[in-house]
C-alpha cells in the first residue's frame, strides 16, 4: 500500500487537474450561453495587463509557500486562493498551537486540517454574504467599520510577529531591516509586496546560512 | 443571442457548482488529513482545538472578503465576483484584474457591465491571468517538496532553518509595507499603532496563557489579536485621521 505522502500527490494532481478545468468552465460557459466570445486582441491585450506580474507572483508564491504548508495544504490551499491574508497564516498559527513543526509529517496533516477548514468556513461565510448582501452592505460599507477593515493586514501581522519573530529574532533581523528601510524610502512599493516576499526570503536564508555557519543558530 | 444580465440565474448556478466543487475538495482532503493524524497518533482534542483556532481566526478576513464583492459587484454583478473571491486569487488580483481589463476595453467600472462581450473578456482575462500558482503546485510540487526533504536528510537543522527563513521573509515583507507611510505624517502611522496593539494584545494573551493558565486562550490568541486590533484601530484613525 502507498504511503501517504505518496498518495497525497495523486490526489492532489487529480484534484488541482480537475480545479483548473472548473475554473475555465465559468468563462466559457458564460462565452457559449451568451454567445459572446471575446476577440483575441482584447483578450490578449487584457492579459497583457495582469500576466507579467500576476503569473510571476503566483510562481514565487507556489515556491515560497509550499515549503511551509506542505503538500496537502498546497494542493488545497493553491485552489481556494487567498494565501497571504489567509490561508498561510492559518496554517502556521496552528501548527504552533499543536506544537508540530512545518516540513514535517505531522505539520503537513495540521496544515492541511487547518486550511480546510479555513476554505470551508470562508466559503460560506462569503456564501451567506452573497444571500444576505442588501442587509450587510451598508454596515460593511459604513465609514465606522471602515478603518477597521483598511487596517487587517497590520492587525494580523502584529499579532503573528510577536509570535514568530520572537522565537527566531536572529533570523528575522537583516530582512526586516532591509524591508523597513526599503518601504519607508520607496513607499510606492506597497503595492508590490507579493514580489517582495521573496526578497525577504533570499534574505533571511542568505543572513540564516551565515549565521548557521558561524554557529549562531 | 441571449439579453445580457450579469446577475442570470445561469451564472449563478455556474458560480456555485464550481464553489461547491471547491467545498467538496476541502472536505476531502480534511477527511483524508484527519484519519492519518489519527493514525500517526495526534489526539482528536488536538484536531478539534486546531479546527476551531482555524475556524476563529478566518472569520474576519472572510468577512473583509465579502467587501470585495461588493465593491467588484458593483461592475460584475454578483455571481463573477462571488466565485472569483471564493476560490483561487484574492482581492488585491481579482481587482486590478478586472480594473485593467476595463480600461483596455475602454469601459468604465463605475457603472454595471452591459455588454456580454466585455464581460467574457473579463471573466476569461480574471480566471487565465492568476492560474500560475496553481499549475505549477499541480505539476511540481511533488519535486518542490522532494528537494526540502532532501534537503532537511542532508542537513535536518539547516532544513528547518530554511523554512522558518522563508516565513520570516515574508513577515518582513508585510512589516515593511506597514511602514509605507510613515513619511506622510501622523496619519501614515496609524498602521503602526495598530499593528503594535496587536503585538501587545498578542502578549497579554501569552500572559494569560503561560503565566495564568487560562488554557482555552491559545486557540484564540490570534483571532483576539486580530479582532481588538482591528476594533481599536477605528478610535486610532479618529484620533489621527
Amino acid at each position: 500500500m502507498k504511503k501517504y505522502s505518496e498518495k497525497i500527490h495523486v490526489w492532489g494532481r487529480i484534484w488541482c487537474s480537475l480545479a483548473i478545468v472548473m475554473f475555465i468552465l465559468y468563462p466559457l460557459a458564460a462565452s457559449i450561453y451568451y454567445g459572446a466570445w471575446p476577440s483575441p486582441m482584447s483578450l490578449l491585450k487584457g492579459l497583457l495587463g495582469v500576466a507579467p506580474i500576476f503569473w510571476t507572483v503566483g510562481a514565487i508564491e507556489a515556491l515560497t509557500f509550499s515549503p511551509m504548508l506542505g503538500s496537502g495544504g498546497s494542493y488545497l490551499g493553491f485552489v481556494t486562493g487567498n494565501l497571504t491574508n489567509l490561508k498561510v497564516p492559518c496554517a502556521l498559527s496552528a501548527m504552533e498551537v499543536a506544537k508540530v513543526k512545518p516540513g514535517t509529517e505531522k505539520g503537513e496533516l495540521i496544515s492541511t486540517i487547518s486550511i480546510a477548514v479555513s476554505s470551508i468556513v470562508t466559503t460560506v461565510i462569503i456564501f451567506v454574504g452573497v444571500l444576505l448582501l442588501s442587509q450587510l452592505q451598508p454596515i460593511l460599507e459604513s465609514e465606522v467599520l471602515a478603518p477597521a477593515f483598511a487596517n487587517i493586514l497590520p492587525s494580523l501581522f502584529g499579532a503573528l510577529a510577536v509570535v514568530f519573530i520572537s522565537k527566531n529574532w536572529k533570523i528575522a533581523l537583516a530582512p526586516l531591516v532591509f524591508m523597513l528601510v526599503l518601504f519607508i524610502s520607496v513607499p510606492s512599493l506597497a503595492n508590490s509586496v507579493s514580489v517582495l516576499v521573496p526578497v525577504g526570503a533570499i534574505i533571511a536564508i542568505v543572513a540564516a546560512r551565515i549565521l548557521y555557519k558561524k554557529g549562531f543558530l | 443571442m441571449r439579453d445580457f444580465n450579469s446577475n442570470s440565474v445561469f451564472l449563478f448556478i455556474a458560480a456555485g457548482i464550481i464553489v461547491v466543487f471547491v467545498i467538496a475538495q476541502s472536505v476531502f482532503f480534511l477527511r483524508k488529513a484527519w484519519i492519518r493524524a489519527r493514525e500517526l497518533g495526534i489526539e482528536a482534542s488536538v484536531l478539534r482545538r486546531v479546527v476551531r483556532g482555524s475556524a476563529a481566526f478566518t472569520v474576519a478576513p472572510a468577512i473583509a472578503i465579502i467587501l470585495g464583492v461588493i465593491t467588484l459587484s458593483k461592475f460584475l454583478g454578483l455571481p463573477l465576483p462571488w466565485l472569483r473571491l471564493s476560490v483561487l486569487g484574492a482581492l488585491t488580483y481579482e481587482l486590478p484584474a478586472a480594473t485593467s481589463t476595463a480600461a483596455t476595453l475602454g469601459v468604465s467600472i463605475s457603472e454595471g457591465v452591459t455588454d456580454p462581450r466585455v464581460y467574457s473578456t473579463i471573466a476569461w482575462v480574471m480566471t487565465l491571468g492568476i492560474l500560475s500558482g496553481l499549475i505549477i503546485v499541480t505539476l511540481f510540487l511533488k519535486k518542490i517538496q522532494g528537494g526540502i526533504q532532501s534537503l532537511k536528510k542532508r542537513d535536518t537543522k539547516w532544513g528547518e532553518i530554511v523554512l522558518t527563513a522563508l516565513f520570516m521573509g515574508m513577515i518582513s515583507a508585510f512589516l515593511g509595507m506597514i511602514f509605507a507611510d510613515v513619511t506622510i505624517g501622523l496619519k501614515g502611522w496609524i498602521p503602526v499603532f495598530v499593528m503594535l496593539i496587536s503585538s501587545l494584545i498578542m502578549l497579554i494573551c501569552g500572559f494569560f496563557v503561560r503565566v495564568l493558565k487560562v488554557k482555552w486562550m491559545e486557540d484564540y490568541a490570534l483571532p483576539i489579536s486580530m479582532l481588538g486590533a482591528m476594533a481599536l484601530s477605528i478610535p486610532i484613525t479618529r484620533l489621527l485621521g
